[in-house]
């Protein structure tokens, strides 16, 4: 038994278990350090905390675009960011003016919802057209032909929209009713974080009773199951894939809007590229074409960037750690996919589907 | 068959001198580095290279404008040629600075330049700016190093804005003596605009008594703060000083309001975020929070700004017009100074004739008080290296606190301090 064990493994197999402990060990002493010295209060640790939590449910709206469309089409919308960048900084310019004419203070729900609903249908219009433009003539191309197309398509969209609104950096306005601090088991937390938490929350349940309880949802888990069975059963499957965009969309709309209320400043075109890269990582960490994987994906994306430049990296004796937590987001990656190479939630791919 | 080969030459040297002197008005060019000859229906060329799209557009509008006024303020004419001004985008980064470099250097025309406005689009410019035999005068670029041999100093560099070795100081002793700081943080974004700002500002603090207890830096186009911000809160110092840009310096401002341990923490920063778009995208955490930057006043002053309404509306959008204006004035003065006209009203102007003519410029009273471009010396501090080219005294500096009157759209700031 112990002797068939030996002859299975392999020295990639050793060097990732070493490579495994080790990350352990160094994560253990980094996290030690930091926590000895006592550098830093608890309250601090929590804004870290709730801060990446709402970070990470706009990162977690994104990832979901990312990983619908993959479960259908087994593609990379790589122009994702700039559909979420579309709607966010479409709704700047309605949240500026439900500003100035003081909606936004007198009834602020009427007008989030407004901004959303802005915001959800510029981002839901551009995925659409984006798909029938982009993506539809290539459907029976190689898995190369789309992804480079998916890369053209996001700087057309970036330079169409620096045209169209300029190049500045615009702000969301701050919503008064939003901007107080709530006490969450004794520690202050902008109201707002919370807000946005709560909302996300709300949108990916939503999300997921559409995919497992409508008949559209069955639809579409038919094709990401099989297409050609899916057709052959009388599943229209453009309708379906439209709908994916859509909703995929909509959703990176909303993320716009919530990134907007919890983080008002640097909206400008270029404002998608980050978002859209480091939801894709949630979307890649979670599983990439399972739901709750990206939602869960996301959250913790975002806590681990915000919260472990701090509690690692410094505990290592790195130094101006937070420069390092782009790099840092995505060593965590990396690491998460040495010990679960499907992602969190994701299942082992069938060789047809992988 | 050498002897007489050179003797042919020798000839023919001797020849050519004859045909010269015979020639009469004919010009014949001893610069070192050469000459512009500008026929009689042709215009005196200057450029500028100057941020005038993207996020930091507004210094590059602000100077923009200030240099047509200043050709407007001579009839648009120069020894009887008409002035033409054409100009390249340099974007605020090294890459832009070096496009725009390129494209200017290769048009034989163009006498001077005004610009840049970002010191990263400076050090990246003048390699070939310089060897292309031009003078550019800056009228924003604020890093030291840019004056300092032996740093990023290149001949034909001029800078009539203030060297952050006075910014820096200013906003140090304002922040020891004036506000009862004591313990200082800084953050940089990477720049050499930013990192020697805050290396200047961390130095002076601590000569006057202060102590730092931290020194970070983000990168650009980072849009959460809060770990950085926690960092510096551990320690709780008296001021946070960033010399950084939009929209970093924005999400510092606004993020800071979140963190625990910052409460008692005044803000700083400096000329990078003296922009009318500041105070309304950074929020109402802006309120109380302090910045360095060019300050200038009097009767020529206000003048100008009558110009600027009458000729564009409003006010100038950046703080960095004035240097701009004394910049082109003191190039268009250099070469009506060096020019050689000839019967028929050919324009010579010797290129390194110009340099020499604007580091002559010691006396020069602009909008922005007096103007010195001989060399200069730093030693006071702590700087070795010989400086060329800062025509700044040091006047024109002023702290500016932003109260709620510029969140609610006045600009620019009420003025707390002048050294």
């Amino acid at each position: 038994m112990l002797k068939r064990y030996f002859q299975n493994i392999s020295w990639v197999d050793v060097f990732l278990r070493v490579f495994q402990i080790a990350a352990l060990i160094v994560i253990t002493i980094g996290i030690y350090n930091t926590v000895t010295t006592g550098r830093y209060t608890s309250a601090q640790w929590a804004t870290l905390v709730f801060a990446g939590l709402a970070q990470g449910s706009v990162y977690a709206l994104i990832a979901l675009g990312y990983t619908l469309v993959y479960g259908i089409l087994l593609m990379i919308n790589f122009a994702h960011g700039e559909v979420y960048m579309a709607g966010a900084f479409t709704g700047v310019f309605l949240a500026q003016y439900l500003s100035n004419i003081g909606f936004l203070d007198s009834n602020p729900f009427l007008g989030v919802t407004a901004l959303i609903l802005l915001a959800g249908t510029v981002s839901t219009l551009i995925a659409v057209l984006l798909e029938r433009i982009a993506y539809r003539p290539l459907r029976g191309a190689p898995r190369l032909v789309p992804l480079i197309t998916a890369i053209g398509a996001s700087f057309a969209l970036q330079y169409t929209f620096r045209g169209l609104y300029g190049a500045e950096f615009r702000a969301y306005p701050a919503v008064k009713a939003l901007s107080g601090l709530v006490n969450v088991f004794g520690f202050n937390v902008p109201l707002v974080q919370l807000v946005v938490l709560a909302a996300a929350v709300v949108f990916m349940v939503a999300l997921y009773l559409f995919v497992e309880r409508t008949k559209m949802g069955k639809a579409m888990r038919a094709v990401s199951e099989d297409k050609d069975v899916a057709r052959l059963m009388g599943i229209d499957i453009d309708k379906v894939i439209v709908t994916t965009f859509a909703i995929g969309g909509a959703l990176a709309g909303v993320a716009g809007v919530f990134n907007g209320l919890f983080r008002p400043q640097g909206v400008y075109f270029f404002m998608g590229f980050f978002p859209g890269l480091k939801a894709f990582t949630a979307a890649v960490l979670g599983g990439i074409g399972n739901l709750p994987g990206a939602m869960i994906g996301g959250l913790l994306l975002g806590v681990f960037e915000s919260l472990f430049p701090n509690l690692i990296l410094e505990g290592l004796g790195i130094p101006s750690a937070n420069q390092l937590r782009d790099a840092f987001a995505f060593t965590m990656l990396v690491l998460i996919l040495i010990f679960r190479p499907q992602g969190i939630f994701g299942e082992r791919l069938a060789e047809k589907k992988a | 068959m050498s002897k007489r080969l050179f003797a042919l030459l020798a000839a023919l040297i001797v020849a050519s001198m004859l045909l010269t002197a015979c020639g009469g008005a004919q010009f014949e060019c001893d610069d070192a580095i050469g000459c512009v000859d500008i026929a009689p229906d042709e215009p005196i060329h200057i450029a500028y290279m100057l941020t005038i799209s993207g996020a930091t557009a507004f210094l590059g509008q602000d100077s923009r404008g200030a240099i047509e006024i200043a050709i407007d303020d001579r009839g648009g004419e120069l020894l009887g040629h008409p002035i033409s001004l054409t100009g390249e985008d340099t974007l605020c980064s090294a890459e832009g600075g070096q496009t725009a470099a390129t494209k200017v250097a290769a048009d034989p025309t163009i006498l001077g330049i005004i610009g840049t406005n970002c010191s990263s689009e400076a050090t990246a410019a003048m390699p070939t700016i310089s060897a292309a035999g031009l003078v550019m005068l800056s009228p924003s670029n604020t890093a030291p190093a840019l004056t300092l041999e032996g740093e990023t100093w290149q001949p034909g560099y001029f800078r009539i804005c203030h060297t952050d070795l006075f910014q820096g100081s200013v906003a140090a002793e304002f922040a020891y003596n004036e506000l009862g700081s004591r313990t200082a943080a800084t953050i940089h974004d990477g720049s050499p605009y930013a990192d020697q700002l805050q290396q200047v500002f961390a130095g002076r603090f601590q000569e006057l008594g202060g102590t730092i207890t931290f020194q970070g830096a983000v990168n650009v186009g980072d849009t959460d703060m809060r770990t950085v911000l926690t960092s510096v809160a551990a320690d709780s110092p008296d001021i946070l000083y960033y010399p950084i840009f939009e929209p970093e310096g924005p999400f510092i401002t606004a993020q800071a309001s979140e963190i625990g341990g910052l409460e008692g923490t005044t803000l700083m920063g400096a000329d990078g975020l003296l922009s009318d778009s500041f105070p309304e995208n950074a929020g109402p955490n802006v309120v109380g929070m302090y910045l360095s930057g060019p300050y200038v006043s009097g009767a020529a002053y206000d003048d100008f700004l009558a110009k600027w309404a009458a000729k564009f509306g409003g006010v100038p959008p950046s703080g960095f017009h004035a240097f701009a204006y004394d910049g082109t004035n003191i190039l268009l003065n250099a070469i009506e100074q060096v020019a050689i006209v000839d019967d028929d009203g050919t324009v010579h102007v010797g290129r390194q004739a110009l340099r020499d003519a604007i580091t002559g410029t010691t006396n020069y009273t602009g909008l922005t008080g007096r103007l010195d471009c001989s060399d200069n010396d730093y030693s006071a501090f702590g700087i070795d290296n010989p400086s060329h080219g800062d025509c700044a005294t040091g006047e024109a500096l002023a702290i500016f606190e932003i109260t709620q009157a510029e969140l609610d759209g006045n600009w620019p700031p009420p003025v707390v301090y002048t050294p």
